[in-house]
């Protein structure tokens, strides 16, 4: 169906001014259209092409939205138990110590039944990356309320809005897990522009080879959309995101390694 | 020359997984089993022979660590007692789920919830019948001696591996802490990354050029293919059933009477055998060595010859059911057992005898 609708006239190798990693397959997306976690997927795996580290690299998928992550990376993964994503990288990178280990979790995964192991991966300053999706809800059980849900917001599961007293304050892992001594570089970045996208691509390229100076956890935060579960359209979605999670989690990194 | 020490079972597991190339144990502690954590912590296998060891922030993680070790295609293990090994279910089953070999050591404690720290053998419907989500099995063994314990582990890795299976290790407190006379083995070396890959071509070791890459998971939204993967699991068990079924007899040959017993009980019945010969009652003892698969067929064949079988189990009777299912009600079958952390004394199993059968 695809190919009948491409102009081979304007698909010229000349015109040709992007193409999509070899390192993403292609296999069509699972997530909703709008949705960051196609552009997070992609960053991910420029970053191992551009490395060269497609037999280097070993990534674990989470339970959630990106559970089957697997399908879309052109690389050896396993997929963790839900919340486990970081016992596992913890494995695979002792095991592995010369390998780039990554985990690819949401804010469910990682915030909520995830928090022991995300918490000890990063204080044993494990030499792997974390990259967080926080859309600030459970966007594949349908969208109930996550750790990181902002007051006030309307969840299937707070459908009168977060309840702080009731239900407590959002969680804010990342400036948490910047505290620990075994995190080395700690970002939070988005991809909702072409401006944002280049940022957090240069902050997960640096994530990852911060992995051979073998000082500790990098972690990167990328603050997302869920218009699906936020019901709005994408560009909706993105204008919330900016108007109401960035204040919450501003964006920039939170722990620079000195250099 | 043969090199003897004087070993707790659980030190005899642990420097046999050193020599066995065993190459990273990831564990929590908890009592009867903190010396396995203990002893490789003070051994340094990292020097020794390059043995990842590392203490876990709880039980969950640690089978979770041995689910993306086993994963990767490195022989890893974990051990726990009755308690953490409850928590470590759903690591246990997502590691069946994705047919993944590794080796778990439970040394049973009494239950149910915290218990005791004693021995017990309250574990067996938890280990055989299931314990996590799933139709699953694990491969379980039982040890009855520390010489067993030491033995196990090279065991239990070639079965893990042969069949792409956990296997457990069902000790118990007994077993786990008292002191035998061990044979050590040889030091093996671990395994090369490049053997790694050669001998577990689907593991996650870096997708190279040659290959699709490899995927780790236990999920498949498709039913039709899940029922099929399933069919391949049940298959996959009753291969075990036919092939690796252990156990051993004593004095069965011109028994009227045997005792079905495994582990610590075993140990006490060789005692109650003797006593009952004594007085002039023909009792043998038949002692499964592997839990699953179960020695049904040849209990089958001695309830042809026998006219009663007495289970003893530390617990309310679990095994039992396994003997009952076993002998298809040709003969009465009994339970005898103690709970809460007590060990039966063989005169004790013997009165049982008595009791219920004379």
């Amino acid at each position: 169906m695809a190919e009948n609708n491409i102009n081979n006239e304007i698909v010229k190798e000349e015109n040709l001014v992007y193409k999509k990693t070899d390192l993403l397959t292609d296999k069509a997306l699972s997530y909703c259209p709008g949705c960051g976690h196609g552009t997070a997927h992609r960053l991910v795996m420029e970053v191992v092409e551009e490395l060269n580290a497609q037999e280097e690299t070993i990534g674990v998928a989470p339970v959630g939205c990106s559970v089957l992550a697997y399908e879309f990376m052109d690389i050896d993964m396993q997929q963790a138990a839900h919340g486990r994503a970081p016992a596992l990288g913890t494995a695979l990178k002792r095991l592995y110590p010369e390998k780039y280990i990554f985990t690819y979790q949401g804010d469910g995964d990682l915030a909520a039944i995830g928090t022991a192991e995300t918490i000890h991966a990063c204080n044993r300053g494990e030499n792997m990356t974390i990259i967080f999706v926080n859309n600030g809800i459970y966007g594949m059980t349908g969208g109930q309320m996550a750790p990181t849900t902002l007051p006030g917001m309307r969840s299937s599961t707070s459908p009168y809005g977060r309840d702080v007293e009731s239900m407590g304050a959002p969680l804010k892992m990342t400036e948490l897990v910047a505290q620990l001594p075994g995190t080395y570089f700690v970002t939070r970045q988005a991809v909702h522009t072409p401006a944002a996208v280049r940022k957090a691509k240069k902050a997960i390229k640096k994530a990852f080879e911060s992995q051979k100076l073998k000082k500790g956890l990098s972690f990167v935060e990328i603050v997302s959309n869920c218009n699906s579960g936020w019901k709005m359209t994408p560009n909706q979605s993105n204008q919330w995101m900016v108007d109401n999670m960035f204040p919450f989690y501003p964006l920039g990194d939170i722990k620079v390694p000195e250099e | 020359m043969k090199e003897l020490r004087l070993m707790k079972g659980n030190e005899a597991i642990s420097e046999a997984a050193i020599r066995a190339g065993v190459d990273g144990y990831f564990g929590y502690p908890i009592t009867p089993q903190s010396e396995v954590l203990e002893y490789l912590m003070l051994e340094k296998p990292e020097e020794r022979t390059g043995m990842v060891v590392l203490q876990a922030e709880s039980e969950i993680a640690a089978i979770n660590m041995v689910y993306a070790g086993a994963g990767a295609g490195k022989m890893v293990f974990t051990s726990s007692s009755s308690p953490g090994i409850s928590l470590k279910q759903e690591g246990i089953t997502y590691i069946a789920g994705a047919e993944l070999p590794c080796m778990i050591l439970n040394v049973v404690r009494g239950g149910p919830g915290l218990g005791t720290i004693q021995p017990a053998q309250s574990d067996y419907f938890q280990t055989v019948k299931g314990g996590g989500h799933g139709d699953y099995k694990l491969l379980v063994l039982a040890p009855a001696s520390v010489q067993e314990m030491y033995d196990f582990v090279e065991l239990s890795f070639d079965l893990a591996f042969k069949y792409r299976n956990p296997v457990m290790i069902l000790s118990d407190g007994a077993i786990g802490q008292m002191m035998e006379k061990v044979e050590i083995g040889e030091q093996k070396v671990r395994l090369t990354d490049a053997q790694v890959k050669e001998r577990s071509p689907w593991a996650t070791t870096g997708k190279d050029a040659n290959r699709e890459r490899n995927i780790i998971t236990s999920l498949d939204l498709d039913s039709s293919k899940q029922e099929q993967f399933n069919h391949k699991l049940q298959a996959k068990y009753k291969e075990m059933e036919d092939n690796e079924v252990r156990f051993e007899e004593i004095q069965t040959e011109d028994a009227e009477y045997i005792f079905v017993a495994y582990g610590t009980s075993a140990r006490i019945c060789q005692k109650s055998v003797q006593l009952a010969r004594a007085k002039g009652i023909k009792v043998g003892l038949l002692r499964p060595i592997t839990l699953f698969p179960f020695p049904s067929k040849r209990l089958l064949e001695l309830s042809k010859q026998v006219k009663g079988i007495l289970s003893v189990e530390m617990s309310a009777g679990q095994m039992i059911e396994d003997i009952k299912l076993a002998v298809e009600c040709n003969i009465p079958v009994e339970h005898f057992g103690r709970m809460g952390g007590i060990i039966p004394s063989p005169d004790e199993v013997v009165e049982a005898l008595e009791q219920k059968f004379l």
